[in-house]
């Protein structure tokens, strides 16, 4: 499949050839042929690299479990205390028992972020079927939960109290939009900051193959790098924190 | 079939290729459920004992810390008793020397006093002893000057006479 593409687009005409999309394409690792929902893809490969990492900072970085910590261990505690620090102070203390999932899900993501910035690397992250899967997670745990925990109260949640009784109804139809655009918003938000960072600095790497602007789009295509690197980070932290968020919407209803 | 080719000659998002979607979900799944496996069952676990461990051990070394440090004041308000004590010891031994040299000395002026006394004593007697004699020497040598005197004049006069002159002559 690989080498027919670069066939189609070498007929696309000589000189400038822009293709910032293909390094999305999900793709068997091994060979060619459709994709199964079995097939490892390059998808799967790099979501498998990212548990290996994970699996490696805290599991094999803590196995000497130093009282004064080394360089990875305290990398992996750093990480602990993050998340687990923002899921007690937004959630409360029983949001605590659900830090695990949390846990989980900003460590995929944020590796997945990390490991797709090396070159040639598959980014599971700007793919809308990945985020949406995790957003739709949250989405309906969230409110599950929070119908659990609360019964019918749990609806409290669109009813602002603190507002003026007329504006309350307004109030509540907007509440609801957004409570359902939420998983929407949570997904997009990853998987296009991811996409678009990509797409932008190959786009400038398809400058570079001319030598007078080559100069220039190496610098751009560092920059666009170094802000990547902060992006990759900071999408991660959105993503969890708003989960938080949500979270605490479940747990603690009343406004 | 179908999954084969649309993205490659389309150039349009891979993200929107429905066909990858089955396998890109089924993956994510397996890899999310075995990040929580990993975090649930090993890591976490793990670091929050290393974490409660650190602060166990931070705890009881603040405690001994704060235990030497009461030590050590212990110590010094100690040391300084210990000052204070010998301070006024040496004022005490000091004083104390000062007294016996004092005493020292006032029984040495006296003594002094009393020897100088004693020969203060004798010379005024010595003096005393020679002035009797130079009186004595003095009424002699009256005596016989005046019994000369009178045997010059052509008279003679008995000694006793002549010293009961002289006697009374000295008195007067």
């Amino acid at each position: 499949m690989a080498t027919e593409a670069k066939d189609a687009h070498a007929a696309e005409g000589g000189g400038l050839v822009f293709h910032p999309m293909d390094q999305f394409k999900v793709e068997p690792f091994f060979g060619d042929g459709p994709i199964a929902w079995y097939t490892l893809t390059n998808a799967a490969v790099w979501m498998g690299v990212a548990v290996l990492a994970i699996f490696a900072l805290l599991v094999l970085g803590t196995a000497r479990r130093a009282v004064v910590p080394g360089r990875i261990q305290s990398i992996g505690e750093l990480a602990y205390g993050f998340i687990y620090k923002m899921v007690e102070d937004i959630c409360g203390k029983d949001g605590v028992k659900y830090f695990p999932y949390i846990m989980t899900l900003f460590m995929f993501i944020v590796f997945a972020n990390f490991l797709g910035l090396l070159p040639m690397a598959f980014t599971p992250t700007s793919h809308i079927a990945v985020t949406a899967v995790m957003a739709f997670a949250v989405f309906f745990a969230v409110t599950i939960l929070g119908f659990v925990k609360n019964g019918a109260s749990f609806l409290s949640l669109f009813w602002v109290s603190s507002a003026p009784l007329p504006l309350r109804p307004v109030l509540a139809l907007i509440e609801i939009i957004s409570y359902f655009v939420r998983p929407v918003s949570h997904s997009i938000r990853l998987a296009g900051n991811m996409m678009a960072g990509h797409a932008v600095i190959k786009v400038f790497a398809g400058f570079a193959a001319i030598a007078a602007i080559a100069p220039l789009s190496v610098v751009a295509i560092t920059a666009m790098y170094g802000l990547e690197v902060l992006v990759s980070f900071i999408q991660a932290y959105v993503f969890t924190i708003l989960t938080c968020v949500y979270l605490k919407d479940a747990l603690h209803p009343h406004h | 079939m179908a999954t084969q080719t649309p993205a490659a000659s389309a150039p349009g998002m891979p993200q929107l290729d429905f066909s990858t979607f089955g396998n890109q979900i089924f993956w994510l799944v397996v890899a999310l459920v075995a990040i929580y496996f990993v975090l649930s069952r090993m890591a976490l676990p793990r670091i929050a004992s290393v974490l409660a461990e650190r602060q166990g051990t931070i705890t009881s070394d603040i405690a001994a810390a704060e235990d030497l440090k009461a030590k050590a004041l212990d110590a010094e308000a100690a040391y300084e008793k210990a000052l204070v004590d010998a301070r006024a010891e040496a004022h005490r031994i000091v004083a104390e020397a000062k007294a016996e040299i004092q005493a020292d000395l006032d029984a040495a002026i006296a003594k002094a006093d009393a020897e100088i006394a004693a020969k203060s004593a004798e010379s005024e007697k010595e003096i005393s002893a020679i002035r009797a004699g130079a009186m004595d020497a003095v009424k002699d040598v009256a005596k016989s000057t005046a019994k000369e005197i009178v045997a010059a004049m052509g008279a003679t006069a008995d000694a006793r006479s002549i010293t009961a002159a002289v006697n009374a002559r000295l008195k007067g």
